[in-house]
C-alpha cells in the first residue's frame, strides 16, 4: 500500500535539502572570508558580501515553506520536530553567513594597512568552527546524535583560542598605539568566529532534539 | 489568484432559493481547470447547495429556484437546451457516505457504461480496470471483482464510488464531504488520490474539515451566512494564502476556530 503522505514526505525531504544547501553556502562564506583575510584578497571579500543576498533569501524562503507546511499539513511528532528544527536552524545559518560578511568587511578595511602579524590562531579557529558546522550538518543528514554531541564539545577549543587571541592582541595594543585599530579589528574577527562555533553548537543541539525529542544545551 | 490558469467553471451572481428562503446569495467565482478547489464554512452556509448547483443536482429537490449563471468551458449549464444526462456525466459527484450499489465491484463501475447502452464487453472491461486503477483501488480488488461491493471497507467503497464516477469520463468531479465517514488513514488515502486525479480532472470539494481543505486543495472558498441565513462567499484565494494570511477577519476567525 502506498504511503498516503508521500507528497508531504517529499516536501519535507526537499526542505531538508534546501537547509543543507543553505548550510553549505554559509560555511563557504566563512571559509572564503578567512581566506580573503589571510591572502589580503579584497575581491574575494566582496564576493562574500554580495553572496549573502542568496543566503538571506533562502532563509526567508525556507521559513515561509515551513510556515505553509505547518498551516496546511498539520505535522505531528517527528515531522513537527523536523520542521521546528529547520525553522530554528536557518536562523543560526543566516547568522553564520552574516558573520562571514562582518569579517569580509573588515578584510576590505585591513587591506589598505600593513599586516600586524602572521595569522596562526584565527585560521585555526576558522578551521575548528567550520568542522563543527560540517559535522552538525552531517549529523542532520545522517541523523547521528553521537556526531552531534561530539562536535559540540569542540566549542571549548574555539573558546580557548579566542581567549588566547584576545590576550595576544591586547599585548600588541599595549606595546604600540598604532597597532590598536588593526588589533581591534582582528579581535572582532576572532569574536565572529567564536560566534560561528556557538551557532554550530545550536545546530547540533537541534539535531539531537530532532532525533530524540530531548532539547538541552550540549555545551554550557 | 494565478491568472495563467485556465478557468473551467465560472459562476456568476448565483442565487438559490428553497421556496422563499434564499440559501445562497450572489456567489461569483472562477474555478481553475485541473486543480482542487475547496469550499469551507460552518454548517448551513450553503456549501453543499453551491456544489449541487454545479451539475444541477438541486433540481432533484422540490421547489428550488436558481438564478444567475454557471458556465463550464464557457457554456451556461442552466440554458434550456442543456442535456442533463450529458451534464451529469461530465460533472460527476461523490457523496459523504459511500453509496455503492448492492452489486459486484465490477458491476458498480460498469453501471454508467451499461446505462449508456454500451455492450462491447472488452471495452467495458478495459474501462472498469482503468477506472479502478485511477481510483487507486485496482490492486486491492482485482482478485475479487465479482464479489459484492458491500464487502469492501468504507474507504474502499468510497474509492469505488470515485471509480464509478470516473468510468463515464467526466471532466469535473464534485465531492461532498467525501471523507467525513472514513477513518484518518482512509481519509489521507482519498486525499492522496485527489492529488493524483487533479492531473486530469477539475475537482471541487465541500468539507467541514478545514484541515483537509488545507492539506489537499489548491484554492479555498470560505462561505458564511448573513443575518438572513443566506450563504455568501466571504473570501476566495490560494489555499496557502487563506490559511496563512486570510484577508477577511471572518475567515481568520473561522479557520482559527474562534468564529462560525
Amino acid at each position: 500500500m502506498v504511503n498516503p503522505r508521500h507528497i508531504f514526505d517529499e516536501e519535507i525531504r526537499r526542505l531538508r535539502t534546501d537547509l543543507l544547501r543553505m548550510g553549505t553556502l554559509a560555511r563557504e562564506a566563512v571559509d572564503k572570508s578567512i581566506k580573503a583575510l589571510v591572502n589580503r584578497d579584497s575581491s574575494l571579500a566582496e564576493e562574500v558580501i554580495v553572496g549573502d543576498d542568496i543566503i538571506d533569501k533562502m532563509d526567508l524562503d525556507i521559513e515561509m515553506k515551513c510556515m505553509e507546511l505547518i498551516a496546511r499539513q498539520q505535522p505531528m511528532a517527528r515531522d513537527l520536530r523536523v520542521i521546528g528544527t529547520i525553522l530554528k536552524t536557518i536562523t543560526d545559518l543566516e547568522r553564520i553567513a552574516d558573520h562571514a560578511v562582518d569579517i569580509a568587511k573588515i578584510v576590505k578595511i585591513l587591506a589598505d594597512q600593513p599586516p600586524l602579524k602572521p595569522f596562526i590562531d584565527i585560521p585555526k579557529m576558522c578551521e575548528i568552527s567550520l568542522s563543527m558546522l560540517d559535522d552538525a550538518l552531517k549529523a542532520f543528514v545522517n541523523e547521528d546524535t553521537e556526531l552531534a554531541r561530539k562536535m559540540c564539545e569542540r566549542d571549548d577549543l574555539v573558546d580557548a583560542l579566542y581567549d588566547q587571541v584576545f590576550r595576544e592582541l591586547l599585548t600588541y595594543m599595549m606595546e604600540d598605539p598604532k597597532a590598536v585599530v588593526r588589533a581591534l579589528y582582528l579581535i572582532f574577527i576572532a569574536r565572529f568566529l567564536e560566534r560561528v562555533a556557538d551557532h554550530a553548537t545550536n545546530v547540533g543541539e537541534r539535531v539531537v532534539y530532532m532525533i530524540t525529542g530531548v532539547l538541552k544545551e550540549l555545551n554550557v | 489568484m494565478n491568472n495563467k490558469l485556465k478557468i473551467k467553471i465560472s459562476v456568476r451572481n448565483l442565487n438559490i432559493y428553497y421556496g422563499k428562503f434564499l440559501a445562497i446569495k450572489n456567489i461569483t467565482l472562477d474555478i481553475p481547470e485541473r486543480s482542487i478547489t475547496a469550499v469551507i464554512g460552518p454548517s448551513g452556509c450553503g456549501k453543499s447547495t453551491f456544489l449541487r448547483a454545479l451539475n444541477r443536482m438541486n433540481e432533484l429537490l422540490p421547489d428550488v429556484k436558481t438564478e444567475g449563471e454557471v458556465s463550464i468551458d464557457g457554456r451556461n449549464i442552466y440554458s434550456p437546451d442543456v442535456d442533463l444526462v450529458k451534464l451529469r456525466r461530465n460533472v460527476g459527484m461523490v457523496f459523504q457516505r459511500p453509496n455503492p450499489f448492492p452489486k459486484s465491484i465490477f458491476e458498480n463501475v460498469a453501471f454508467g457504461l451499461r446505462i449508456q447502452g454500451i455492450r462491447d464487453r472488452e471495452r467495458i472491461e478495459e474501462t472498469v480496470e482503468l477506472s479502478l486503477r485511477r481510483a487507486a483501488l485496482w490492486d486491492e480488488v482485482k482478485d475479487k471483482l465479482y464479489k459484492s461491493a458491500l464487502e469492501l471497507s468504507g474507504g474502499q467503497q468510497q474509492r469505488l464510488c470515485i471509480a464509478r464516477a470516473l468510468a463515464v469520463q467526466p471532466q469535473v468531479i464534485l465531492m461532498d464531504e467525501p471523507a467525513s465517514a472514513l477513518d484518518p488513514i482512509a481519509t489521507l488515502r482519498i486525499e492522496d488520490l485527489m492529488r493524483e486525479l487533479k492531473e486530469e480532472y477539475t475537482i471541487v470539494i465541500v468539507t467541514h474539515n478545514m484541515q483537509q481543505a488545507a492539506r489537499v486543495s489548491d484554492f479555498t472558498a470560505f462561505f458564511l451566512t448573513d443575518e438572513d441565513r443566506a450563504g455568501m462567499l466571504i473570501e476566495y484565494g490560494n489555499t496557502s494564502d487563506i490559511f496563512t494570511m486570510p484577508k477577511d477577519p471572518r475567515t481568520e476567525g473561522y479557520i482559527t476556530g474562534r468564529y462560525g
